[in-house]
């Protein structure tokens, strides 16, 4: 029986990278220009220096799906940790104050250090949304009853309301501020390159190794902090590492691609009802569906509005706020 | 052994918190009233205390005096006070409704409809003035309406209403985000400047609208709000005392909207004034019921104490709901760190 099950994802896991494998070609095949398939294989075999085409194939689209598979499977699997760890099925990086605070940050530094580039300004997003993260769930601690759905939900709210607040602030007195977060805060993969890549590839690479390992913890903290410490392990600990990671996967993703909502909400609901509770394998589920779902997206929004683009963040904020209500609507989630 | 209770010492206790519910009502309002007085002193030319009574009251004789009351300054303290006025009972009614003292119309979505509505209408259309005002109220009330109906399943209980209602607004801001991206810099700035609320804009219609509205409002939420004190106690014995649940609820629910879409059209959407002038009231009021007056009266003094500071003790002159959003998230937050603490609220 049990023989049978793990085929069976197994089976699933080979049918998830292929569809990864068909999303990373549409990526790279699909886009707001008509580039031939010969054009592709040429730029990447043999590359004309001269062609505008190949040059966006290799220099565009290229690295935008590398960082859309990086990303998108930080942001799957950050928020399967998020989820796991605070026993919350609603939790979401977005609601969790890291991207006001990746927004807050990267003001402060425009304003304060004149800086305007993408690649510099990165690490201070990064830096903002940890801290914010680490601020919701402290917040929401209090209490008896801990960080429980509601409380971090009205925490997660309260800390980015005052975060972004700051940042209207700042945004009014400062115009090259506002042009610059006018544009980063709709979250997108177009302009970002290569530099971005090699940025944030590390940490979203470690990160994402470190989340997949933490299946055993996670499963252990599903089980009631109570057991789990009976069971040997040292929960403290444990949350704070995953916390950790999370802040680590979800604050390079949001600060690389500006906020992305819903994809760290929806992915590990639909890991589960494909793959049971056992989160060693809702985390590799997680982290193959995220990349598949980021990356579908950003081609229908390439599609959507030749020869521009509709950005990958407004996409999945349509598509993805109906799969939330649908969750608290018509689950059981919503009666505390 | 324990002390029994006559009906005259009851009597006596009740007659004791009607007084201070009154008492602090009172003061509220004087407090609201002395914010518009100095609202009405400061700017260019500083008048006294003196002067401008004068002019409220028609006593005056300075024609000059006369003219930077009502002509230059009594719209924006006049927008500030009955915006505050609005907000503050809405976010009351919401509370109340929700039975969460955290829920606020600025969360629950209903000011991201009037925020995408109004975006739209600068960036594609472009519109201003009396448009705006007209598009933000019927965003307020089609996103209000969007959440009530996907909330509705056989009732509406507050944790769902709350929600559905983030789940909303990231819907309806996804689309703001994306058309101020897509704006050429001019109206993407003007977007933005709107989205943070202000009182410095409203036109004559606005305002009257305004007063028409709270007007006839205030009596109806008052009128509304008698079986309310029997939904506190809970649906099933609500419904058992005979209250007519769920159609006090809609009343009380629409008279909420309305004033949050009237206060957003004449001033943006300001933040946290709704959330926070229902709790301020009920913590001065105490065990007294109701409060719907103390929370509007509140309402109005913080946005005329934030205007002020906004307008003038800041470096810069920066629109109302900065103000108001810097000083009431640290508020929030203190707030649900104490109401965690007693294990309300979630």
């Amino acid at each position: 029986m049990l023989a049978v099950a793990t085929d069976r994802r197994v089976a699933g896991i080979a049918g998830l990278l292929a569809l990864l494998l068909v999303a990373v070609f549409f990526s790279i095949t699909q886009g707001s220009r008509e580039i031939s398939i010969v054009t592709i294989w040429q730029a990447l075999t043999d590359l004309d220096p001269d062609s505008t085409s190949q040059t966006v194939v290799r220099e565009m689209r290229v690295p935008r799906t590398l960082i859309g598979v990086t990303a998108g499977m930080a942001l799957g699997l950050g928020g399967t940790l998020l989820q796991a760890t605070t026993r919350n099925p609603l939790a979401d990086p977005g609601i969790m104050g890291v991207n006001a605070g990746a927004a807050a940050a990267i003001v402060a530094v425009i304003m304060l250090a004149g800086v305007q580039s993408l690649p510099v300004y990165i690490w201070f997003g990064f830096l903002g949304a940890g801290l914010a993260l680490v601020a919701v769930y402290s917040i929401a601690s209090f209490g008896r009853e801990g960080a429980t759905p509601v409380k971090l939900a009205l925490a997660g709210a309260a800390v980015s309301a005052g975060l972004y607040s700051f940042t209207s602030t700042v945004v009014l007195s400062n115009l090259d501020a506002l042009q610059e977060l006018r544009f980063w805060q709709v979250g997108s993969l177009a302009g970002r390159y290569y530099p971005v890549f090699w940025q944030t590839m590390p940490f979203l690479l470690v990160g994402s190794v470190v989340a997949l390992f933490a299946g055993r913890a996670l499963n252990g903290l599903a089980l009631g902090d109570d057991v789990a410490a009976t069971l040997g392990q040292n929960v403290a600990r444990t949350r704070l590492l995953v916390f950790g990671t999370v802040a680590v996967l979800c604050g390079a993703a949001v600060s690389a691609c500006g906020p992305i909502v819903f994809l760290g909400l929806a992915v590990p609901h639909l890991a589960r009802a494909l793959v049971g509770t056992d989160y060693r394998w809702v985390l590799a589920y997680s982290a193959l569906l995220a990349p598949i779902l980021f990356l579908v997206a950003d081609v229908i929004g390439r599609l959507a509005a030749r020869p521009g683009e509709v950005q990958v963040g407004v996409i999945l904020g349509i598509l993805g706020a109906p799969v939330f209500i649908g969750l608290v609507r018509f689950s059981k989630l919503a009666q505390w | 052994m324990a002390t029994v209770e006559t009906t005259p010492d009851l009597g006596r206790a009740r007659a004791r918190l009607v007084r201070r519910g009154v008492v602090v009502t009172m003061a509220a309002a004087a407090v609201a009233f002395a914010l518009f007085v100095v609202t009405l002193m400061f700017g260019s030319v500083r008048l006294s205390v003196a002067e401008v009574l004068g002019s409220l009251t028609g006593l005056g004789d300075d024609p000059s005096v006369d003219f930077i009351v009502r002509d230059l300054r009594m719209s924006v303290a006049a927008t500030a006070l009955l915006v505050g006025a609005a907000l503050g009972i809405s976010g009351l009614l919401f509370q109340k409704l929700l039975a969460n003292p955290l829920a606020s119309p600025d969360f629950v979505g209903v000011t991201s409809g009037a925020s995408l509505f109004v975006v739209t209408t600068l960036v594609v259309f472009p519109g201003s003035g009396w448009t705006l005002s007209m598009m933000a109220l019927i965003g307020a009330v089609v996103s209000s309406a969007l959440i009530y109906l996907l909330a509705w399943r056989d009732g509406i209980t507050g944790f769902r209403f709350i929600l559905i209602g983030i789940g909303v607004a990231e819907f309806f801001m996804a689309l703001t985000g994306f058309l101020i991206a897509k704006a050429d810099l001019f109206n993407a700035r003007a977007a933005m400047t709107w989205l943070v609320g202000s009182v410095g804009h409203a036109g004559r219609t606005e305002l009257w609208a305004l007063v028409v509205v709270l007007a006839i409002g205030v009596p109806a939420a008052l009128v509304l709000g008698r079986p309310l004190r029997a939904l506190e106690l809970g649906d099933d014995a609500a419904t058992a005392l005979g209250a007519r649940v769920e159609w006090c609820r809609i009343g009380l629910l629409a008279v909420a909207i309305v004033f949050v879409g009237f206060a957003v059209a004449a001033a943006g959407p300001i933040p946290f004034v709704a959330l926070i002038a229902g709790p301020i009231a009920r913590r001065m009021l105490g065990p007294v019921p109701g409060g719907i007056l103390a929370a509007g009266f509140v309402g109005a003094a913080i946005v005329l104490a934030s205007d002020y500071a906004a307008a003038h003790l800041l470096p810069t002159a920066m629109p109302t709901g900065v103000v108001t959003g810097l000083v009431g998230a640290p508020y929030l937050i203190w707030l649900l760190i104490v109401v965690n603490r007693e294990g309300r609220g979630g």
